[in-house]
């Protein structure tokens, strides 16, 4: 049954605003689910900090890191296939690779305002930064993972290198790649709103929304707020999975 | 046109130790344009090292592969090989597998699309054409390796037991296949199997290799005339020559 695996969220809801109404939980912690739902109305009508409604900080945190994703992509993915295709530049740049990638980050917020100030470009590159390591990882570890076989049929086929390249080399390792952007574009959300917290302070964005929910102590707006980045999440990993189910169809 | 493999022999060096593996010891045949030629010779005793090399996927440690008294240069799609386990392009619908050579080749689209339907056609794969491999059988799997090989209408054809993991009925539908192909076009082909019924079926000559280092316990010529009978006394005596060979050199 398809409505069965509904059920259980919708009774923990249901008991959840009973024992709200019970006053069993503290409102002041933990409003109940109705409540929420009416701080989501004065997010959306009203705004926080008055004025700066929902759909403009979620407009402006995507903004961000499609900036910050975009770069990444465009960076990481030729860079991995190229990574992949070369044995000497894969050993040549994996020790700095190596060196940077455990710094994560939101360590660099820093040293990013200092470069870029506070505002769009260094919450973008703390996206990219968040976004880039997967997607270069991946688009590597993709073209390692094509069977040899591909590359001889192609020898045998006379394939010329950049035949080999752009027929055997990007879509063998397009499935991963496609992994590397879903996990990449992930992180650089959740990046993204930390970034808002602590200094990408303009008037917009989800994350500094949320800040100042909590400055006037209005959990419903709090928790509203999450749910929404929460779901924006969840809409950016469906698009980008209905992206690849359209490109590799072979898959399916 | 006559292709020549002479004094064929091939290390490896072992990845334990470094120690040499020796795999061909002097491989000497000719093949005549026309000719069918099996070779056949129990397992592992280095049958696909033989076709790579003469394909120029490998290196030869001593002796050469001439076609027509001349080097074989590797970028003039003169040798076309099918390989042992179809290795046909997943991200490539059947038409678009087959077509790849001809790409490489930079025949114009449309040119190359009626070729490779043409193909589609006389194989048996209509309905099929925008199909990706994984939706297709073993035996159409093969029957599209094989067309991709022959579309760029290389000099010699090599297949490494392109039926070896098909089950005995679809087996048999397809060595009829080849062989009608065969009679029509008069393709060089040198077929490597290790089953002796196939072998005497298909070819003119047989050559029987040792186990490994695989050496030339004989050249046979199958005399029966054709088409054949599988069961006719004439290849029933082929048969029992080249496993007599065979048994003898596993005696031995
Ligand atoms: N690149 C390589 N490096 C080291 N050893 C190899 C290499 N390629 C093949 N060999 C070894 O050479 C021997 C012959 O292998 P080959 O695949 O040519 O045999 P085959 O007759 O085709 O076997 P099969 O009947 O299983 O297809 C095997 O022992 C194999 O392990
Ligand atoms: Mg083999």
């Amino acid at each position: 049954m398809n409505w069965a695996r509904y059920l259980l969220p919708l009774l923990l809801l249901a008991l959840w605003q009973v024992l709200s109404s019970l006053k069993a939980i503290p409102v002041h912690l933990l409003p109940s689910p109705f409540a929420i739902l009416l701080g989501f109305r004065d997010l959306m009508l009203t705004g926080m900090p008055p004025g700066y409604r929902l759909p403009y900080h979620a407009l402006y945190s995507l903004y961000r890191v499609a900036w910050g994703f975009l770069a990444a992509a465009l960076l990481g993915i030729p860079l991995g296939l190229l990574m992949g295709w070369s044995d000497r530049l894969r050993d040549l740049t994996t020790p700095i690779i190596e060196l940077i990638r455990p710094i994560p980050p939101l360590a660099w917020i820093p040293i990013a305002i200092l470069w870029f100030g506070i505002g769009m470009k260094s919450a973008a590159f703390i996206i990219f930064l968040g976004a880039f390591f997967p997607i270069l990882l991946n688009t590597i570890s993709g073209v390692l993972s094509i069977n040899p076989l591909f590359f001889e049929v192609a020898q045998t086929l006379n394939a010329k290198k950049r035949d080999v390249f752009f027929k055997v080399l990007i879509p063998g390792s397009l499935p991963s790649i496609f992994v590397g952007m879903r996990i990449g574009v992930g992180i650089g959300w959740m990046t993204l709103v930390a970034a808002e917290f602590t200094g990408v302070k303009t008037g917009y964005g989800l994350g500094y929304m949320i800040m100042t929910a909590r400055d006037i102590q209005r959990p419903d707006e709090i928790l509203a707020g999450m749910l929404v980045i929460g779901l924006i999440g969840i809409l950016i990993n469906t698009a980008l999975k209905a992206c690849e189910s359209r490109i590799i169809r072979w898959n399916a | 046109m006559t292709l020549d493999v002479s004094g064929l022999t091939k290390h490896f060096s072992q990845e334990k130790d470094g120690s040499p593996l020796s795999v061909l010891d002097s491989i000497h045949f000719r093949v005549q344009e026309g000719q069918f030629v099996s070779i056949v010779g129990p397992s592992g005793c280095g049958k696909t090292t033989l076709l790579r090399i003469i394909a120029g996927l490998e290196n030869p440690s001593a002796g050469q592969v001439l076609l027509d008294g001349r080097e074989i240069s590797p970028d003039r799609g003169q040798i076309g090989l099918v390989f042992q386990d179809y290795a046909l392009f997943p991200w490539r619908t059947t038409l678009q597998n087959i077509e790849i050579g001809l790409e490489m080749m930079k025949v114009p689209k449309k040119r190359r699309r009626s070729a490779a339907m043409d193909y589609v056609r006389s194989f048996g794969l209509t309905g099929f054409e925008h199909a990706y491999p994984k939706a297709l059988s073993g035996g159409m799997k093969q029957r599209v390796a094989i067309a991709r090989t022959l579309i760029t209408n290389p000099k010699v054809v090599l297949m490494d037991e392109p039926f070896g993991s098909l089950d005995s009925q679809t087996r048999n539908e397809l060595q009829q296949f080849l062989l009608n192909l065969w009679e029509e076009h008069r393709k060089t082909i040198l077929f490597v199997t290790h089953n002796v019924d196939e072998a005497v079926f298909l070819s003119d000559h047989i050559v029987v290799l040792s186990k490994r280092p695989a050496r030339i316990l004989k050249t046979a010529p199958v005399t029966c005339a054709r088409p054949r009978d599988r069961t006719s006394s004439e290849c029933n005596a082929v048969r029992r020559e080249v496993l007599n060979t065979l048994k003898h050199a596993r005696l031995a």
